[in-house]
Formats: structure tokens, C-alpha cells, sequence
């Protein structure tokens, strides 16, 4: 019997929200993108790997932690916006299919090229030396990078929120993503917009590559294993629905890291049982509207 | 070349058998020759769902994967020695499969599909490494039994490769011929209404998400039925039959050699195997080499080898057979 004191299960949620976190990075990302462009990014979750391989290595080459966090977001993201330029672009007006069998190929290609660059063994990132302890928070002690991650994640989204919600991009964004072809005819270039929101969409996915290092291991497949992860954390939310992916990706965190504990074997699999809950109760997800984004 | 085109299309079913008779005396090893059968009947499952009725899978490695244990497991670990029910036990595990998830995934449409397909698949994977005591876990299931086949009196040992391959290639032939004939019953042409266009097909009054559904089952049981034949092939089940990169392998040769075409998906898994092969022998990444591959040929040729073919050799006419 696992020990059921009011710590060890305030540390397991705890954690389940730093799990959480790293899904919501990942899963608005991918659902901003698919809301405005309709495409389903299968690489998202390669570009989380390669996040995480350059943070490993430019910490190693700058030898500073900081510019690692800043620049490997920043060089996942030109990445990601140089694909949509040059491949992903060609596939609109083909169906929705198309980008995502185009992604997934990518997808196959990177982690091949990873095991190619960097060797099929996975690599230990480190917490940095300022964030290795643990900060006593008075009733527990919870180990300060974990705390890190969720106050980077809380950031992120907040300035996200901000983003979207109080400036005049933010709000073609999100009038983007109910009706392209109306914002089109009030002579808005959306191509940009699109360019943008891929961008940010990968950089997160990059940042939260980084963030998942130390927590997760980095190797070539991490992505292609969370990527499914982010599918299942998208239906619960409801695709398209950026409160839906905040709220469903903290419950499969909860709930993975609350399994974990009290039955480790079931741990991969529950987040599957709460998916087929939610598809047999509410098919379009927690917070989806019906018919949206079909 | 026309008449021999014709007679090709008019009969599919005894091309492909005749074809893959004579394969095992035509490629370096026999045994690529049934791994190119067995495969192609992978990809042929695959392509009755995403080819003929649209629906996009990235779980078929669960049917797969289920017909390999399926078959597996009578042989290995209930020691029933019987070939014939260790196909039907396969196949039915898969049907089964099919049946549950397609009712859970065809309660969302669209892309939503492709992602519930692969996240179930994902939970059989997770269930078969857990499940050890039957499965083998992530050693795999051994210990399969290389059986030999009764028939009016004689014994036909399945270890030899050529028996092998036509025991495998009758299976494929029936398989075949059946998707041949349910393509052309009237289920066939309600399905290809389903693809082009599932809300009018809706509007004619047909209970769209049943005909779905009862392809997707279909789809599964000949998944099924190669992943049995793989699993007596191979005499071992590796879990990675269940994984998610299985799965990515039905669509690769799917698309590769054409998907919607009767031929395509057999095309296709050649040149994967062929490639795999060869490339194998010089580089350790040779699925770099199929990934960016694949994407020029999403990019560049979404017909696939065999439907470019058919595009520029095939029939003007309308209602011409086509292969």
C-alpha cells in the first residue's frame, strides 16, 4: 500500500501539474494550428525532441542554461516555419489528411536523423545548478526545477492569453480560427498571420522539449510517445478550444501521476479509458462546441 | 499492351495470384517474396479503409497486432496445433478489435479519426507489454510451433519457405478475391459514396456511421488475417507488432504504391521491402531514406507508383474496369 499521508499525495499532484503543463505547451500549439490552418501537425511532437536535443546542446556550447532555455525554442520555431513555408504550404486546399500524412513522414525522418546525429542512446539533461534542490514550500518539499516548469508553463500561457485576448493580432488569430474565408474578405493577409502562429506554435513545442528533459529523458522517439499523448489530451479538450486544452491537459497530468502512484502498470493505460470515457459521455470533448473543426 | 492491361483489370484477384506464384523464383531470397505477400494483404486491409472509403487509420497495427497474437497464442501457449484455428482465432481477435474500436473512434469524424485510431492502438501496445504471462511481453511471444499442414493424406511442412509461401498465397488469393467482390457489390459503391461525400451519402438515407463501421471491421479482419500469416511466417510475435511504427508502415505502402487502387498496396509494400532490403545491407538509417521518400511522394505523387500508372495508361473510357 503506497504511503497515503496528505504529502505524498499533495507532491503526486504537484507533479501531475508539471506533466500537465508540458501536454498544455504542447497540445495549444497544436490546436492553434489546427484551428486556423487545419492542419495536424504530427511533427509537433518532434519538434518537442529536437527542442530538447538543442537546449541539451547549446547549454553545452554556451555554457549558460538561460540562453539555451531562449534559443532552443527560438531555433524550433524558425524550423517549424521554414516547413510550413516550404512543404506544408503546397498541401492547402487538399483535405486535412494530406499535411498530416505529410508530417507524420517528417516526422519518421527526424527521429532517424537524431539517431543518426546524436546516436540511438538517450542523453540526461540536467537541471541547472540554481534550480537542483529542493524549495521547502512548508507542509512538503518539492524539487525547484519542477516549480520552475509550472511557473514557465503559467508565463507562457498567461502571456499567450494576453497575446490573443488584448492585441489586434491576437484577435485576428482568434477570428481566424471560427471563419478563414470571412477574415480573408475583410482584406486580411492571413498568409502571415499563419507564418506566425506556426512559429509560435512550434517554438512552445520546442520550449516544452527543454522543460521535459530533465523530467522525461531525451532520446529520438520521446516525441512520437507524447504526440500520442497530445492526440488523447486534444479529443478530451475539444480540438480548436484553447481552454479545453489547458483543462484536459492538466487532468491527464493529474491523472497519470495519481495512477502512477497508487497502480504504476496502469499508468500508460488509463489516459486511453478516460479518452473512451469522454468519447462515449461527451464525444465533442469537455469544452468542444459540436460540429466545430470536423 | 492494352490487351494485356484489359485482362489484367477484368481479373485482379487470379493477376495477383499468378504473380506472386512465380515471384519467390524472381527476387534474391525466397522469403522476401512472402514477406511482400503478407505485407501487401497488410496494406490491402489498410487501403479498403483510407483508399476506398476514406477513413484515415493510424491504428491498424492493433488489427494486425491482434491477428499475430491471436494466432500466436493458440499455438504457443493454449497448444491447440492446429493451423487452421489459429488463422480463425486470429482473425476473429481482429474483427473484435475492429468492431470495438471503430465504435468508440467513429463517434468523431474527420481528423479526429486518424488521432483515436492510433491513440487505441497505442493502449493494445500498452496492454500486450503489461500482459506478459501471455504475451512474452517486450521479449515477444516465442515458441510458435512450425506446424505441419494434413491434407488427404499427405503432411506439407510449413518450415519450408516455397510450402510456406503458397499456403500463405491461397490465403491471400481468397482474401482478395473477396475484397474484389465486396468492391463491386452494391456495399462496394455505397462506401465510395461514403468517401466522396458522407453528408450527401447522409442525405440518401444511409446510416453513414454503420457502413463506416462495418468497413472498418472488414479493414480489420484482412489486417487481421496478415498479421496471423505473419505471426506462422515468422514463428515469434515481437510486441513492436502493435506499435504505433507498424501502423505508420500500412500507410507508408499504402501511399507509396497508390491508395484507392486494387494493386497499389502490393506495389507498395515491395518497394518498401525491396528498399528496406537493399538499403539495409549499405546504411543503418534506411528509414530516413523511406521518410523523406515518402514525403516527395505526398508532396509530388499522392497517386502512388501504381496509380500514376494507371492514370497514364489506363482506360479514357468511363466504366472501364480498373485494376
Amino acid at each position: 500500500m503506497p504511503d497515503l499521508s496528505l504529502t505524498a499525495i499533495a507532491a503526486q499532484l504537484f507533479t501531475g501539474l508539471v506533466l500537465g503543463g508540458i501536454l498544455v505547451l504542447l497540445a495549444i500549439g497544436l490546436s492553434l494550428i489546427f484551428g486556423l490552418m487545419g492542419v495536424v501537425n504530427f511533427a509537433h511532437g518532434s519538434l518537442y525532441m529536437l527542442g530538447a536535443y538543442f537546449g541539451f546542446f547549446l547549454w553545452g556550447f554556451t555554457r549558460s542554461y538561460w540562453a539555451a532555455l531562449l534559443l532552443a525554442p527560438l531555433i524550433v520555431g524558425v524550423i517549424g516555419v521554414l516547413v510550413e513555408r516550404s512543404m506544408i504550404r503546397r498541401l492547402y486546399g487538399r483535405g486535412p489528411d494530406d499535411p498530416l500524412l505529410l508530417t507524420f513522414g517528417l516526422s519518421l525522418a527526424l527521429v532517424e536523423a537524431a539517431k543518426l546525429v546524436w546516436g540511438k542512446i538517450g542523453l540526461t539533461l540536467d537541471p541547472p545548478a540554481q534550480l537542483a534542490g529542493a524549495v521547502d514550500l512548508g507542509f512538503m518539499k518539492f524539487p525547484a526545477f519542477r516549480l520552475f516548469v509550472i511557473a514557465v508553463t503559467t508565463l507562457v500561457l498567461v502571456g499567450l492569453w494576453l497575446f490573443l485576448e488584448k492585441t489586434n493580432v491576437g484577435l485576428i488569430v482568434r477570428a481566424g480560427t471560427r471563419d478563414p474565408l470571412m477574415v480573408r474578405a475583410l482584406g486580411i493577409n492571413l498568409d502571415r498571420v499563419w507564418l506566425l502562429v506556426f512559429g509560435v506554435g512550434t517554438a512552445m513545442a520546442g520550449l516544452a522539449g527543454i522543460l521535459a528533459g530533465p523530467l522525461r529523458g531525451v532520446y529520438a522517439e520521446m516525441g512520437v510517445e507524447i504526440i500520442i499523448e497530445c492526440f488523447v489530451v486534444v479529443v478530451v479538450g475539444g480540438m480548436g478550444s484553447l481552454p479545453g486544452a489547458v483543462v484536459a491537459g492538466l487532468l491527464i497530468g493529474e491523472v497519470v501521476s495519481l495512477t502512477s502512484y497508487f497502480a504504476p502498470k496502469l499508468a500508460e493505460i488509463i489516459v486511453f479509458v478516460v479518452m473512451a470515457l469522454v468519447l462515449l459521455l461527451r464525444p465533442s470533448g469537455l469544452l468542444g462546441e459540436p460540429g466545430l473543426a470536423e | 499492351m492494352r490487351a494485356a492491361y484489359r485482362w489484367i483489370a477484368e481479373h485482379p484477384a487470379v493477376s495477383i495470384v499468378v504473380f506472386f506464384a512465380i515471384l519467390p523464383f524472381i527476387v534474391p531470397y525466397k522469403a522476401l517474396a512472402t514477406q511482400v505477400l503478407v505485407y501487401g494483404l497488410f496494406a490491402l486491409g489498410f487501403n479498403l479503409l483510407y483508399g476506398y472509403t476514406g477513413l484515415l487509420s493510424f491504428g491498424h497495427a492493433a488489427y494486425f497486432g491482434l491477428g499475430a497474437y491471436g494466432a500466436g497464442i493458440t499455438l504457443a501457449k493454449l497448444g491447440w496445433h492446429s493451423v487452421w484455428m489459429a488463422l480463425l482465432i486470429g482473425v476473429a481477435a481482429a474483427g473484435l478489435g475492429g468492431l470495438l474500436v471503430g465504435f468508440f473512434s467513429l463517434r468523431r469524424r474527420g481528423i479526429y479519426f486518424a488521432m483515436l485510431t492510433l491513440a487505441f492502438a497505442q493502449l493494445f501496445y500498452f496492454i500486450a507489454f503489461h500482459m506478459a504471462d501471455l504475451t512474452g511481453g517486450d521479449d515477444g511471444l516465442r515458441g510458435i510451433p512450425q506446424l505441419s499442414l494434413g491434407l488427404f493424406g499427405w503432411q506439407l511442412p510449413l518450415g519450408n519457405p516455397l510450402n510456406f509461401h503458397y499456403f500463405a498465397l491461397f490465403w491471400v488469393g481468397l482474401a482478395v478475391a473477396a475484397l474484389r467482390r465486396i468492391l463491386d457489390s452494391p456495399f462496394g459503391t455505397v462506401i465510395a459514396a461514403v468517401r466522396e461525400n458522407s453528408d450527401r451519402a447522409q442525405a440518401c438515407g444511409y446510416d453513414v456511421v454503420r457502413i463506416k463501421l462495418v468497413a472498418f471491421v472488414f479493414s480489420a479482419l484482412l489486417t487481421g488475417l496478415a498479421g496471423a500469416l505473419d505471426a506462422l511466417r515468422i514463428t515469434v510475435v515481437p510486441v513492436e507488432a502493435l506499435y504505433w511504427s507498424t501502423s505508420g508502415q500500412a500507410v507508408i505502402m499504402t501511399l507509396l504504391g497508390g491508395a484507392g487502387t486494387f494493386f497499389g498496396p502490393f506495389v507498395g509494400a515491395g518497394t518498401y521491402l525491396v528498399l528496406q532490403d537493399r538499403l539495409g545491407l549499405v546504411m543503418e538509417s534506411w528509414p530516413l531514406v523511406i521518410g523523406v521518400l515518402f514525403m516527395a511522394f505526398v508532396l509530388f505523387l499522392p497517386k502512388g507508383i501504381w496509380g500514376t500508372l494507371l492514370a497514364r495508361l489506363g482506360p479514357r473510357r468511363a466504366g472501364a474496369p480498373v485494376a
